[in-house]
């Protein structure tokens, strides 16, 4: 009786887990075959008949994606080179350098990352045009930085608190400057946070819309989230799925495999960004 | 003492104790000359991120603010008159105008909050849920975990398409297999019915944003004393009474936090409800409201006053929580 309970116990847990795998991976799943041509005409809407690379195709031929690819790239690198300088000096001092409005200063670099993006939208606009980015990758690189600097630095204060003052402290004894301390003493043992702090960074530029949509106007300029958006059909009942989600598996499979790589690291930063912050 | 210090338990108290003493170390130190270059060099390293926060975060939501009681348009975002509270409510040859008078408004703020409330509340209990599923032992535990982080890595815009494709009427797999397991006659317009759109915005919110939650809890549960389970074992307790009992208060501050996480972040919501729903007014959303009527009406001044309401709700609610747990802290006494 006793072995029986446990093996039901143990079937029902299995199939929980296969549950929650089915939840997760089966969307993106049915977006990977659709790609290859399921669901178009007759054939199966769950298995495409034969691997088709015509939609991959067509997605680089009807517009400007590979532009748009290296757009998101550039953008990403770029808001992840910048934050990242930014918050580690910033953190620094946030962490080590005891001084008088530290805590409000903390509250304040947390309190940026609550605002909704629309709440700056038409400031940002008015400072955007003001400095002649508009319609110019620049815009978004200013913008990303910007709401990826608060966790990053948060991140990264909470990561340099934890590091033992005795080598900071020696290399003072021995007359290091602060910017030496940073490069030396800190950035070797920084390093596993910085990795953190760089991919939430880059998820978060390489997925943002709102900006993206807002501050871009042509074509050639846009980034793969407001690309793959405009894909449209001849009219509002003919969208053509194929290519959307050809669209869609491309800019999605090197997250995918980052997020694979790098699950160690993500899920510590979300955690120190979150349940710490 | 910040926020850091609220939320952890055990580690916390040690690290405020360490801050304080430091903190008092600090200030004797101050009188020593490398001590006062080290703050100024602390101030020279801050002044990038202040600058670029004040310049690129705090100064366009002032303008916004201020915007918000002007009449400027897209097109004429120089010359500008102030209105005063004209954008927000103007009794006008007895008919009431502006924001607080325009119903599709309130709607927005509806849709909004019951939205937020309904798709936090499912995704805390879900996550809760799949970190017990993943907190337990069995093979293949590592690749779960990491197939589970998919749906948040997944950009919203290929989410929202991706279920817009799944829902589709005709050719969506949810009215296929919905059809064939008998718990639908016919096929729905999920994203277009008004009755099932607010619905599945929040199941397909639920999908992309329980992985944080259920990730969350996990590393709650990693960071609880594995003794009190031992005894509760022993006694032959049952889990689900041990669950109620032991695990879920211990693991609450951990979940409070990443509640009110979601909760900030559900009340911006945009780009799932715009590429689902695009300007449907069934489904639309503050964020939604408020980009519509300054880039697509022109009209800046009226949805800066949009984006400011906006803003002092989370604003509001960002200062309740803050105000809460240091209120809870000063009453919890010593530890």
């Amino acid at each position: 009786m006793r072995t029986f309970k446990l093996h039901t116990g143990k079937v029902l847990f299995a199939l929980a887990v296969l549950a929650l795998l089915i939840y997760t991976i089966f969307p993106f799943y049915i977006a990977i075959a659709t790609s290859f041509g399921a669901g178009s005409g007759d054939g199966s809407l769950y298995l495409p008949e034969t691997f088709d690379f015509g939609n991959y195709v067509s997605v680089f031929k009807e517009q400007p994606f590979f532009h748009n690819i290296l757009n998101s790239a550039l953008v990403s690198f770029a808001t992840v080179a910048i934050s990242l300088l930014i918050a580690v000096t910033a953190s620094y001092a946030l962490a080590r350098v005891h001084f008088r409005g530290r805590t409000t200063l903390l509250l304040t670099v947390l309190g940026v990352s609550m605002f909704p993006q629309v709440a700056v939208l038409s400031g940002m606009f008015e400072l955007i045009r003001m400095l002649g980015l508009y319609n110019n990758l620049g815009s978004l690189v200013l913008s990303y930085t910007v709401f990826s600097l608060p966790f990053s630095v948060w991140i990264l204060t909470t990561f340099m608190r934890g590091i033992p003052k005795d080598l900071e402290e020696a290399a003072i004894v021995d007359g290091a400057t602060p910017w030496q301390i940073i490069t030396r003493i800190f950035m070797p043992v920084l390093w596993p946070a910085m990795v953190t702090t760089g991919l939430l960074a880059f998820i978060g530029a390489w997925n943002e819309f709102m900006f993206a949509i807002t501050f871009i106007l042509s074509n050639d300029n846009r980034t793969v989230p407001v690309a793959i958006s405009m894909i449209s059909g001849g009219s509002q009942y003919e969208m053509p799925w194929g290519p959307i989600m050809a669209a869609s598996v491309i800019v999605t499979v090197p997250l995918i495999a980052l997020v694979l790589i790098f699950q160690r690291k993500i899920v510590e930063g979300l955690t120190a960004g979150a349940v710490k912050g | 003492m910040d926020i850091t210090s609220t939320t952890t338990q055990g580690a916390t108290s040690a690290a405020t104790k360490r801050s304080l003493r430091s903190a008092r170390k600090g200030g004797r130190a101050q009188l020593s000359g490398l001590s006062r270059q080290r703050i100024r060099t602390a101030w020279l390293f801050l002044l990038p991120m202040i600058a670029g926060l004040g310049f690129v975060a705090g100064w366009p939501l002032l303008r916004t603010i201020y915007l918000g009681f002007t009449d400027a348009t897209l097109s004429s975002i120089d010359s500008y008159a102030f209105v005063g509270f004209e954008n927000y409510l103007v009794y006008d040859n007895g008919e009431w105008y502006g924001l607080l008078a325009d119903g599709l408004w309130w709607q927005a703020v509806w849709n909004t909050l019951y939205l937020t409330v309904l798709s936090v509340s499912i995704e805390t209990v879900l996550g809760v849920l799949i970190a017990l599923i993943l907190h337990a032992k069995f093979p293949g535990r590592g690749l779960v975990r990491a197939a589970i982080l998919i749906p948040w890595a997944i950009p919203t815009v290929v989410s929202a398409k991706m279920w817009g494709w799944m829902l589709h009427d005709q050719f969506g797999i949810i009215n296929d297999l919905f059809l064939k397991l008998h718990l639908i006659s016919e096929p729905i317009a999920w994203t277009v019915n008004p009755d099932t759109v607010l619905g599945t915005i929040i199941a397909v919110d639920v999908w992309k944003t329980t992985p944080f939650m259920a990730l969350l809890t996990l590393a709650a549960l990693q960071m609880l004393p594995k003794d009190c389970y031992e005894a509760a074992r022993v006694d032959g307790i049952h889990p689900v009474k041990v669950f109620f009992k032991v695990t879920l208060p211990l693991i609450k501050p951990a979940l409070v936090v990443a509640v009110v996480f979601r909760m900030l972040d559900a009340l911006r919501i945009f780009d799932l409800v715009y590429i689902l729903t695009s300007n449907s007014e069934d489904t639309i959303v503050m964020s939604v409201y408020a980009r519509q009527a300054l880039i697509d009406f022109q009209q800046i001044g009226y949805g800066s006053a949009a984006s400011t309401l906006l803003f002092l709700l989370v604003f509001g609610l960002t200062l309740a929580y803050i105000f809460a747990t240091r209120l809870k802290l000063d009453g919890s006494g010593d530890h």
